[in-house]
């Protein structure tokens, strides 16, 4: 219990992480480039973004030519659930770890990553943290790289085909969690019609805005029915936190 | 080629301010339940906004698309991974594209 975790702990338990990164950041680089991302830009967005859907939707949105606001709008509301994650992991952070180290942690802070990181019996700290967060950051990049110069090698016919592949991936990331959840289920299903009766509603809303109206509608709905349950003095309440893919993410 | 830079770097900071101002700035705990709650739907939300319409124009053509739609959502069903979904789709809509 009392066992201090090594950076090298954090290392070994970062590899599985960093395997399944991979192979979606390559799906990644894939789609990105497809859509006339450059291979760098790509490879740079990963490097610096560290999310997966946050980028997707990023991605998708500078290929639809959006403007500044939208863009950090969408993808900062994309994000925001991170802040949860961080507020618990600050929980168990002790106090003398300092303003830099907690800003260095920022960076790595992904659903997997906090699901293991907030699981440890031991303590956290900064070493380990970083350790967990190696591997599965230079994974994500190095997928993305990849998937972006495989793009290039492809048939043209078969490139324009790949249009659908980012929402099918949006929707093999909704979709097993929906089959377990009711409100999960109903919280799509709401942010499906809302987009859909804006976007042909208001033709001529932009798509950033109509998605991030429908889904603060679709989500602040369901909250309303259905409040997510909570263990009111359970301290590594993270349950509610977890990855809502419920795997690569 | 300016533009999609500056919007990395939005991006960027989107993906690192909400990660960073809690870790640094607050020690508390969430009491609100609704924002929980809210919090916590989101992204299955943001998601799934995204997706709907926008996947029926994905391809060029309607009827691929539709089809490409149903397999993603029988396939998902099912728990397929996501890389693998996105690969069969895809394939699906590449062939379908010579028949309509």
């Amino acid at each position: 219990m009392d066992k201090k975790l090594t950076y090298l702990d954090g290392l070994k338990q970062g590899l599985p992480i960093c395997f399944a990164y991979i192979a979606v950041s390559f799906t990644f680089g894939l789609v990105a480039t497809r859509n006339g991302i450059p291979v760098w830009l790509a490879t740079l967005i990963s490097a610096t973004n560290l999310t997966s859907a946050g980028q997707f939707a990023g991605v998708e949105l500078i290929i639809a030519a959006a403007g500044y606001f939208e863009i950090a709008l969408a993808v900062f509301v994309i994000n925001i659930r991170y802040s949860l994650m961080s507020l618990s992991l600050s929980q168990q952070l002790s106090d003398d770890v300092g303003v830099f180290k907690r800003l260095i942690m920022s960076l790595f802070i992904t659903d997997e990553i906090f699901a293991i990181a907030s699981t440890t019996k031991s303590r956290l700290n900064f070493p380990y943290f970083l350790g967990l967060a190696t591997t599965p950051y230079f994974g994500w990049a190095f997928g993305t790289l990849l998937g972006g110069l495989i793009n290039n090698v492809l048939p043209e016919r078969l490139q324009s085909a790949m249009g659908i592949a980012l929402y099918c991936m949006f929707i093999a990331i909704i979709i097993p969690p929906a089959k377990k959840s009711k409100p999960i289920l109903l919280c799509i299903s709401l942010g499906a019609i809302f987009s859909c009766l804006i976007a042909f509603g208001i033709p001529n809303l932009s798509m950033g805005f109509s998605v991030i109206i429908a889904s603060c509608l679709a989500a602040a709905l369901t909250a309303i029915l259905f409040p997510v349950k909570t263990n009111e003095n359970d301290n590594t309440d993270n349950t509610n936190f977890l990855p809502p893919t419920g795997g690569v993410l | 080629m300016i533009y999609q830079i500056i919007c990395v770097i939005i991006m960027a900071l989107a993906s690192f301010l909400p990660r960073m101002v809690p870790l640094v700035f607050c020690r508390k705990k969430v009491k609100s339940s609704f924002l929980k709650s809210f919090l916590y739907y989101m992204p299955y939300a943001v998601l799934s906004a995204l997706t709907f319409p926008a996947i029926l124009a994905s391809t060029g053509n309607v009827w691929t698309a539709t089809i490409g739609t149903a397999l993603a959502l029988i396939m998902s069903y099912f728990k397929i991974n996501l890389a693998i979904v996105a690969v069969v789709c895809t394939l699906v809509v590449f062939g379908f594209g010579f028949v309509f």
